[in-house]
């Protein structure tokens, strides 16, 4: 279970998040709606300690994440997270960038992570491009492998910011499938999205955000077919 | 170190004698520079249009000044017109050097500017109408210009610096009078850090200008 | 010959420290670095040799021409390759090294795994350069006077009076030698980067 409370930050003068609370239980899918600039992606950030956070906690499996105590390196195996620009590893195969962290990270020999890194490649459906380098691959078949890549460390949290949203259109639907398939196999997933059609159809929750802060949270029938707020209707009108 | 009559210190006068030394080092850079660059952007222009052959014949030639040291090809070209009869002043034998060496380089500089343009545009600009020579002009140098400005800049304060392996064959440019005043004065600190002073003076605004119009540039 | 490599090795040591000192020093360092670059890329190579010879010379410390020899060149190579390095760490996207870390990755394992060997094949052409400029500017050991290839030919010559003839085979050697290290460089790069 991840839980955000009353979590904070700032970039310098701009109050990015301000005050978000969130419970994300194992096995749900959360979709996070909103303009650009809103926080969402912040927050995501913010949940395995890429940014710090100025005030409030988040809590995964009840570890604080910005403790200092925290081991992230620790925490950050049982997170994956899946970028908008993908950020494959180009000096690596794909077989490789998926069975390094494995490798090094769990400690898992060189046969181990090669096995796991062919079955997520698999799963993904890139099989038959293992031994290819990212600059050979589409963009959407560059993110089905960094999706992949998260997923070799079995977490038991993905998560997932605009990773269509720098993808040619054609290019957008296959990885939308592979987040159903995921979502459907019980994973545990933030996606921040624009998509709002996505959203209304896998997730079980869709939060709004709207300048720093959840404007509305409920399922999909609520938050998107109809909103309680008036904030969240006219985003949906502009997006729709 | 002592006070023997041959040892005098640091005078006024030595001041005005650098002064000097450095105008020559100017001179016989600003001329290396201004010749060998024209030199190269005619060279730089065949070996573009002229590819493989240009690459194999020009090219080749080309290529020797940069792959044997500076200082041997300045000891050899002035050693060699004694040999078939005349001789040349260090001065004429240095520069003559340096405008090969500089074209050469500028040569490599221009081609990749050339190249830099991208050919669409270029066909855009011969589909309006514009003559090949037009194109050059108006299309290609402006273009290619700001591609290659801070790599000329490169070439151009490289050229300043080795001008002083022309001391080697005589000529009192600005390493060659330090040299002197040392040996004379016997202050080899105070005057190593003049010279270091003016050639970086004019070394450093330069490449960092150069850095600034690029970083300027490369936003538009 | 030699002079010229074990100054590009000292020089990369130095350069690579010079260019972290730059990134991520404090203020202090981050202006030595700055300080020692400026001075080797904006003044003579000779000038820096002269310096390690008669400037400190004039300190009562007298060191060996090939040690002035190394240490001038170390300094220039230092400072040019310094700004190398620096230009391919800052190439690298930092989303590099946030992946690596959203995995999991400590920040020692995403620097040795990931982008090292992303900057190495960066630097490698710039690095091949240098090391070219390395061996043309050992020439100017004959001036301080340590024999390597160029002193070797003027004593020689000096000896025959035969000038011409005899920097005209060290021409051909430098060159020979140039060529031959910039095909090895070459064929090396097509092996290594595959990508």
């Amino acid at each position: 279970m991840i839980e955000i409370n009353a979590v904070r930050k700032n970039f310098g003068d701009l109050e990015v998040l301000k005050g978000i609370d969130l419970v994300v239980q194992k096995g749900e899918v959360i979709s996070i709606i909103g303009a650009s600039g809103s926080g969402k992606s912040t927050m995501l950030y913010c949940i395995n300690a890429l940014e710090s956070i100025d005030s409030g906690e988040i809590l995964i499996d009840g570890v604080d994440a910005h403790a200092v105590s925290t081991d992230i390196n620790t925490l950050r195996r049982n997170i994956g997270m899946v970028f908008q620009q993908w950020n494959s590893f180009p000096h690596l195969t794909a077989l490789e960038n998926v069975s390094l962290a494995p490798h090094i990270v769990l400690g898992k020999s060189s046969a181990e992570a090669e096995e796991i890194a062919r079955r997520q490649l698999e799963h993904v459906g890139l099989s038959d491009k293992v031994d290819e380098f990212p600059s050979r691959l589409s963009g959407g078949q560059q993110q089905r492998l960094a999706i992949a890549r998260a997923l070799a460390m079995d977490p038991s949290y993905m998560l997932f910011d605009e990773v269509t949203s720098a993808l040619d259109p054609e290019l957008v639907g296959e990885v939308l499938d592979t987040l159903r398939l995921l979502s459907e196999e019980g994973v545990t997933m933030l996606v921040v999205t624009h998509e709002i059609g996505f959203a209304r159809d896998v997730s079980d929750r869709v939060a709004y955000f709207h300048e720093g802060v959840i404007e509305e949270l409920g399922p999909p029938g609520q938050v998107i077919e109809n909103p309680n707020s008036e904030k969240t209707k006219k985003f949906l009108a502009k997006v729709r | 170190m002592g006070s023997s009559s041959v040892f005098t210190s640091f005078q006024f006068s030595d001041f005005g004698f650098l002064i000097e030394a450095a105008g020559r080092t100017l001179l016989i850079s600003v001329l290396a520079i201004s010749i060998g660059t024209v030199f190269g952007c005619i060279f730089g222009w065949i070996l573009s249009v002229a590819r493989i052959v240009g690459a194999v014949t020009l090219g080749a030639v080309l290529d020797v000044f940069r792959s044997v040291p500076l200082l041997i090809q300045l000891i050899l070209f002035y050693n060699f017109f004694p040999i078939i009869g005349f001789n040349l002043s260090p001065f004429e034998a240095g520069t003559i050097v340096l405008i090969f060496y500089t074209s050469s380089l500028v040569a490599a500089v221009a081609r990749g500017g050339i190249d830099a343009v991208p050919e669409i545009t270029r066909r855009a600009a011969r589909s309006l109408g514009l003559s090949y020579w037009q194109d050059m002009r108006y299309i290609v140098w402006p273009i290619g210009l700001r591609a290659v400005l801070p790599s000329w800049a490169g070439v151009a304060l490289g050229v300043l610096k080795d001008s002083a392996l022309v001391s080697v064959l005589g000529y009192v440019e600005l390493l060659r009078a330090s040299q002197i005043l040392i040996t004379r004065t016997q202050e080899p600190f105070l005057i190593l850090i003049i010279v270091g002073i003016f050639y970086f003076s004019l070394s450093f605004p330069i490449s960092r200008l150069t850095a600034r119009l690029e970083r300027k540039w490369h936003y538009d | 010959m030699e002079i010229a490599v074990l100054a590009m090795v000292v020089g990369i040591v130095l350069g690579l420290g010079l260019a972290i000192m730059r990134m991520q020093g404090t203020r202090p360092l981050a202006w030595f670095a700055v300080g020692w670059i400026e001075l080797a890329r904006n003044t003579p190579a000779l000038l820096q040799l002269f310096f390690f010879g008669f400037g400190l010379g004039a300190f009562g410390l007298h060191l060996s021409p090939f040690l002035i020899v190394l240490f001038g060149l170390s300094f220039n190579n230092a400072g040019y390759l310094a700004e190398t390095f620096r230009g391919g760490f800052n190439a690298i996207p930092a989303t590099q090294t946030r992946a690596a870390r959203s995995l999991g990755m400590t920040q020692s394992q995403t620097y040795i795994r990931i982008i090292i060997p992303q900057v190495f094949r960066l630097v490698y052409h710039p690095l091949t350069n240098q090391m070219v400029w390395s061996v043309l500017m050992s020439s100017l050991a004959m001036l301080v006077g340590f024999r390597e290839l160029a002193g070797e030919t003027q004593f020689l010559a000096s000896k025959t009076y035969r000038i011409f003839e005899f920097f005209l085979v060290t021409a051909a050697i430098y060159y020979v030698i140039v060529k031959l290290f910039l095909a090895g460089a070459r064929l090396l790069s097509w092996r290594l980067f595959r990508y």
